[in-house]
């Protein structure tokens, strides 16, 4: 799960790292409110969406007057903001963070990340701040330091120490420098965080240190007990497709074709866009339904399934282990009758009661296409929405 | 013979007396399963389908003499049960509980290092459908009859692509050896490496099949040490193709955040380890039946 800005920065500040003092504005009004409360003649106006790279996207305005500060909120708000990573529909801009203008001597990377082959968190600094870490372990790979923490004891100073001095930065900021990399990394840990980026980390030319940007992501199978991050869930960053799906237990991602998926299990649910792509289609979307492929569960990934107008076809696609394909067909027999869905549904059932499953699917009286492979499914729901 | 489990390996369930423990465990004993048992803390000393209930896994180890066991437990104390099988000398554990925060499961690694490599504890899963040897013991949430017994060894991420191969093969009168999930966790016990290290030991398994998919670094470490080390045919799929970078696609380890990640470069990296790849999810059968010379 995502975070805005701000909030990362509120969570960081609590873990002693320093950030520029700023504030939260909904309105031009706001922003020059926060501005006077900040001070100074100089700030920062920043478009809180849920993606980086803001700043080439026009998100983030440096601001010398009330009337500058205000025109620049007033064109941010209510605008939806692309990125190279929010995708050609932007994200809209709803908060706006206002801040005071840092001294910048010197900008520094820093990141936590879950390293999946070390299955440890791992840190990674470099003293080119500013650019983005694939550029840097492109154009600069050999500025880039690796720190491993050893999960039984958790961070040590010294290795705080050693990611200050392998930076080359001034002796006596070292101790602070150490200060704010065990902050983040406390923060990290105590927050289940899956990500943490702060880029740049700056070095003010008063010999101070602050984190300009902060990036947080939480991993969500622990937000159970996470409370205060699950409330920073935004919605608005969603897609509103997947808002619809996921607030009902589905694992649902929004995709751009005209097929819509309902499958059983991560995996096969994969394997049928795979397999849909490869007949010449594309899926408008991933859909698991889990476990137990109720009946009621069917009628709600319909449901979601639909509310992408996209779609021109429906393909479900459920190999039945612990569940019985007699009770998925009737689900979906069911879900047809009552959602009154007109296009084109290809069923592909197999495993327990197969038989009996494509018997109910079959003698339903609806017109629904009743596929026995996964190829022979794909290939039917791309003929059913290239004609529809 | 078949890897981890047989029709003779003591099996007690954790999670025993929960609803979907519950069910599951009669499905594994249906199977022919040697379940002698299962943990519920507090409910020690009473029977539950037919078999004794304990409250702690050393005591189920000591009174029946469990070799392997199955985690039912929820996600918040899951890795908690996992450390107690590994401590308690359960020397198989397959944990199917999908939803384990990836901290703790990094904390269950660094445990289980406590113990000297001949004594650690194998785990697959977390997030998995567990282990089938056909015809032997079934150590998870399968539907037991579409698994012909046979030569052929899966490994997989996922479980209904593992059914979907296993059906596959069993129509085209092929069977498994053993099928095995390593689940679709970022963090998980063992990876497709150090499943097919136990398969290239197996005299009853012939050829392999790996079902991988977007995400984390395991599939290109397997195929170079395949490249390296494994004699017999492998054939993978890795699926998500499709799947767009930085989306998580259902598993929580299934999401493109780095360069070699994505399904068309692990298929690039395993085809140069030599690997075969099945071109598509409802050929991974008959490529297996290609390899084996038998079409």
């Amino acid at each position: 799960m995502d975070i805005h800005e701000y909030q990362a920065k509120e969570l960081l500040s609590k873990f002693n790292v320093p950030v520029p003092r700023g504030g939260l504005a909904y309105s031009p009004e706001q922003a020059s409110y926060r501005a006077s409360e900040i001070g100074g003649s100089k700030w920062v106006v920043k478009a809180q969406i849920h993606s980086g790279a803001r700043g080439k996207a026009g998100g983030i305005k440096v601001c010398s007057s009330e009337r500058e500060l205000e025109n620049a909120a007033e064109a941010l708000l209510g605008k939806k903001l692309v990125t190279i990573q929010t995708g050609p529909a932007g994200k809209l801009v709803s908060r706006l963070y206002i801040e005071e203008a840092t001294d910048i001597d010197r900008e520094i990377y820093l990141s936590f990340v879950m390293d999946r082959a070390a299955e440890r968190i791992v840190v990674v600094s470099s003293a080119a701040g500013g650019m983005d870490i694939e550029e840097i372990s492109h154009s600069k790979p050999e500025t880039i330091i690796k720190v491993q923490v050893d999960p039984a004891v958790g961070m040590q100073s010294f290795q705080a120490r050693e990611v200050a001095f392998g930076l080359g930065v001034d002796p006596d900021l070292v101790t602070k420098l150490e200060r704010v990399i065990m902050g983040c990394y406390r923060a990290f840990r105590d927050l289940d965080a899956t990500m943490l980026e702060i880029n740049p980390l700056v070095i003010t030319k008063q010999k101070t240190i602050v984190a300009l940007d902060a990036k947080m992501s939480f991993d969500e199978n622990a937000l159970f007990r996470r409370p205060q991050i699950a409330e920073l869930r935004d919605k608005s960053q969603e897609d509103p497709r997947e808002t619809y799906a996921n607030d009902r237990g589905l694992s649902y991602v929004g995709l751009d074709g005209d097929i819509g998926c309902i499958v059983n299990g991560a995996g096969l649910a994969m394997a049928t866009l795979d397999m849909i792509k490869l007949a010449g289609g594309e899926p408008a979307n991933f859909l698991d339904i889990g476990g137990g492929a109720s009946p009621e569960r069917v009628t709600k990934s319909f449901k979601a399934v639909l509310r992408d107008k996209n779609v021109k076809a429906i393909l479900v696609n459920v190999f039945a282990g612990i569940n019985r394909c007699d009770w998925v067909a009737k689900g979906v027999v069911d879900a047809v009758r009552e959602l009154e869905i007109k296009m084109p549904i290809v069923v592909r059932l197999a495993g327990t009661n197969v038989e009996e499953g494509r018997k109910i699917i079959d003698e339903s009286g609806l017109t629904v296409i009743s596929a026995e492979t996964l190829a022979d499914a794909a290939k039917k729901a791309v003929t059913a929405a290239k004609a529809a | 013979m078949a890897i981890f489990i047989n029709e003779k390996t003591p099996i007690i369930v954790q999670g025993f007396t929960g609803r979907i423990g519950t069910f599951h465990a009669q499905e594994m004993i249906d199977y022919g399963t040697n379940v002698v048992g299962g943990v519920t803390p507090g409910k020690g000393g009473t029977s539950h389908l037919g078999r004794p209930v304990f409250n702690t896994v050393k005591g189920a180890v000591k009174e029946t003499g469990a070799e392997a066991s199955i985690v039912f437990v929820p996600p918040p104390f899951a890795a908690d049960s996992i450390m107690e099988a590994a401590d308690a000398g359960i020397k198989y554990c397959v944990c199917i509980t999908d939803g384990i925060p990836t901290q703790d499961m990094i904390r269950v690694k660094r445990y289980m290092r406590r113990y000297k490599k001949e004594a650690r504890m194998v785990l697959t899963g977390p997030n998995c459908a567990g282990t089938i040897s056909p015809g032997k013991a079934m150590l998870g949430i399968m539907p037991g009859h579409i698994y012909a017994p046979g030569r052929v060894g899966i490994v997989g991420r996922s479980g209904t692509l593992g059914y979907e191969a296993a059906a596959q093969l069993k129509s085209l009168g092929i069977g498994v050896s053993t099928s095995v999930g390593i689940g679709g966790d970022p963090i998980n016990g063992s990876s497709f490496k150090d499943v097919l290290e136990h398969f290239a030991n197996d005299p009853e398994t012939d050829a392999v099949m790996m079902i991988g998919e977007i995400g984390g670094p395991q599939e290109a470490a397997a195929g170079m040490w395949i490249k390296e080390n494994f004699k017999k045919p492998v054939v993978a799929y890795i699926a998500g193709l499709s799947a767009p970078k930085g989306r998580r696609m259902g598993h929580a380890g299934a999401i493109v955040s780095a360069f070699g990640e994505a399904a068309a470069e692990k298929v690039d990296i395993l085809q140069g380890c030599g690997v075969t790849i099945a071109p598509t999810p409802s050929e991974m059968g008959a490529t297996i039946a290609k390899v084996l010379g038998k079409k």
